[in-house]
């Protein structure tokens, strides 16, 4: 069924009756062309971009939980292209551009909302690095506009500006950038891909890799075993186990990030804005939660929750950047797990194993990327060859030194 | 999540800085080769399950530990001091 106002008006005057379930839930069949490990964000925009793009339809997602149930849901919605280095800055911009078509490419309302994404800077150095970034960006371009003191204050006046330690002195704005609802991300995807015949199929946990002669056929799993001419692994988080199925060791640690929304509030804050003396970022969802987070726990976890130090530390930085928070109670706050890559990029590559393709590596910025990842990495696995704006994600860019290291902090991942 | 240093006794985690997976051994400097010293470098085995990892106690007794962590849990199974393993052998 396609969306329009049109049956939106069909169904309100048949009292929503007439819905039907946005998408299948086949049985695995026994072959595809191409399986996809990972029914998130990722996958299943490669999916799509592999079914729409590249016509090819016998695909299976194959995902261990429910569709979106891992990062994709996890996250806080931040969309942006604020990126420096030159392997990364295309690639950012190819997934802002799909972002601004998304809706209209996939007939799905995933309320992409470009409010704006301001980095505030508090001190003579940070803003010659913004200023750095803000040139790299043009240079690419993609916009932003480096803000002085008092037109911050024209859109926020509420953020303490004479913090005695971090004044602010002024923000890089990145005005196309903004939020989306990340739910209806997947959702949306997953519609998509389905109406073209793609498989997803969920409650399905690969448990191992049919090998022959060194190259992978298929996939064992908890619902039988599936043979596949080609096999994508697009499980951030997870990547270091399931590429251990396949013999592989990755460049990779899984860390948790935490994330947090408050009470409902009356609207406060139009954009997302970043505190730039600590880590902190903050948006308002529209049902009025402000949303935020900081930094990743620092240690090894799979548990998909984390510990109080980083609250408080979240908490702290939220307080020294906008006192009036004092008083809104925190509602919830829940953990993901990143694959946080040995220099803060990700990896879109053939593995070294035959017949399996890598998607991972994504650290805490695996959201804003979703559509363009899918679409590299669906031009990976159709052409065999990497999407000219991917080019850098390469596996082998750590042992031959091409490393993409935004942050400059070296092969330390509970540091990007 | 507390740590219990052999020094110090239970302390809280905060006292601590985390550095990564204990089990990869440097290679011998000039003579290694390229391939093995990138694995060293880049290359972990990242469990879901326990985990032999580096503490350093900064606000404590400056002391290296080896923590046995399990990352699905965040329990701590045993904490050992680095300096017990010797440089360059395998634990």
């Amino acid at each position: 069924m396609r969306y329009s106002a049109l049956s939106l008006l069909t169904q309100a005057l048949r009292g929503h009756k007439g819905w039907t379930p946005v998408w299948r839930d086949p049985a695995p069949k026994a072959e595809y062309d191409v399986v996809i490990i990972g029914g998130g964000g990722h996958g299943l925009a490669t999916a799509h971009y592999l079914a729409s793009r590249h016509g090819i339809t016998k695909i299976a997602v194959l995902e261990k939980g429910y569709l979106g149930s891992g990062n994709v849901g996890r996250n806080t919605t931040i969309i942006r292209s604020n990126y420096l280095l030159p392997g990364n800055t295309p690639f950012y911009e190819l997934s802002m551009k799909l972002w601004e078509g998304l809706e209209q490419d996939l007939n799905y309302n995933a309320m992409v909302s470009q409010r704006g994404v301001l980095n505030l800077y508090h001190s003579d150095a940070q803003r010659d690095a913004f200023a750095r970034r803000g040139n790299a960006m043009r240079l690419a371009g993609v916009d932003a506009e480096l803000l002085d003191r008092e037109q911050v204050r024209a859109m926020a006046p509420f953020f303490d500006y004479d913090n005695a330690r971090f004044p602010i002195q002024g923000g890089l704005l990145q005005k196309r950038g903004g939020t989306a609802r990340h739910d209806a991300v997947a959702w949306g995807y997953a519609r998509a891909a389905d109406s073209r015949g793609v498989d997803l199929i969920q409650n399905c946990e690969v448990t191992g890799f049919t090998m022959v002669d060194g190259r992978a056929v298929g996939v064992e799993t908890s619902r039988g075993p599936i043979r596949a001419k080609k096999i994508a692994m697009a499980v951030a988080g997870n990547s270091s186990r399931v590429a251990a199925m396949a013999g592989m060791r990755l460049p990779i640690e899984s860390h948790v990030l935490q994330a947090f929304v408050s009470e409902g509030l009356k609207p406060m804050i139009d954009g997302v804005v970043t505190f730039g003396a600590g880590h902190f970022y903050v948006s308002q969802s529209d049902k009025g939660g402000l949303v935020f987070g900081g930094d990743i726990d620092g240690y090894n976890s799979y548990a998909q929750r984390g510990n109080l130090p980083v609250i408080e530390d979240v908490m702290e930085s939220a307080m020294a950047l906008w006192p009036g928070l004092g008083r809104v109670r925190m509602l919830r706050h829940w953990g993901g797990i990143m694959d946080m890559s040995m220099d803060g990029s990700p990896i879109i590559d053939r593995a070294p194993v035959e017949g399996l393709y890598l998607n991972a590596g994504w650290c805490y910025g695996g959201f804003k990327a979703t559509p363009a990842s899918g679409f590299c990495f669906a031009h990976l696995i159709a052409t065999g060859e990497p999407h000219p704006v991917a080019a850098a994600y390469r596996l082998d860019r750590f042992a031959s030194g091409r490393l993409i290291d935004e942050k400059g902090v070296g092969a330390q991942p509970n540091l990007h | 999540m507390r740590i219990t240093c052999p020094y110090c006794g239970a302390r809280d985690a905060q006292e601590f800085s985390y550095l990564g997976a204990a089990d990869p051994v440097r290679p011998d400097g000039m003579a290694a080769a390229e391939a093995a010293m990138a694995d060293y470098v880049y290359l972990r085995d990242n469990p879901a399950g326990p985990h032999r990892e580096l503490w350093y106690h900064g606000s404590g007794c400056r002391s290296w530990l080896i923590v046995t962590r399990d990352t699905r849990t965040h329990a701590i199974s045993a904490v050992e001091p680095a300096k017990v393993r010797k440089a360059g052998e395998a634990a």
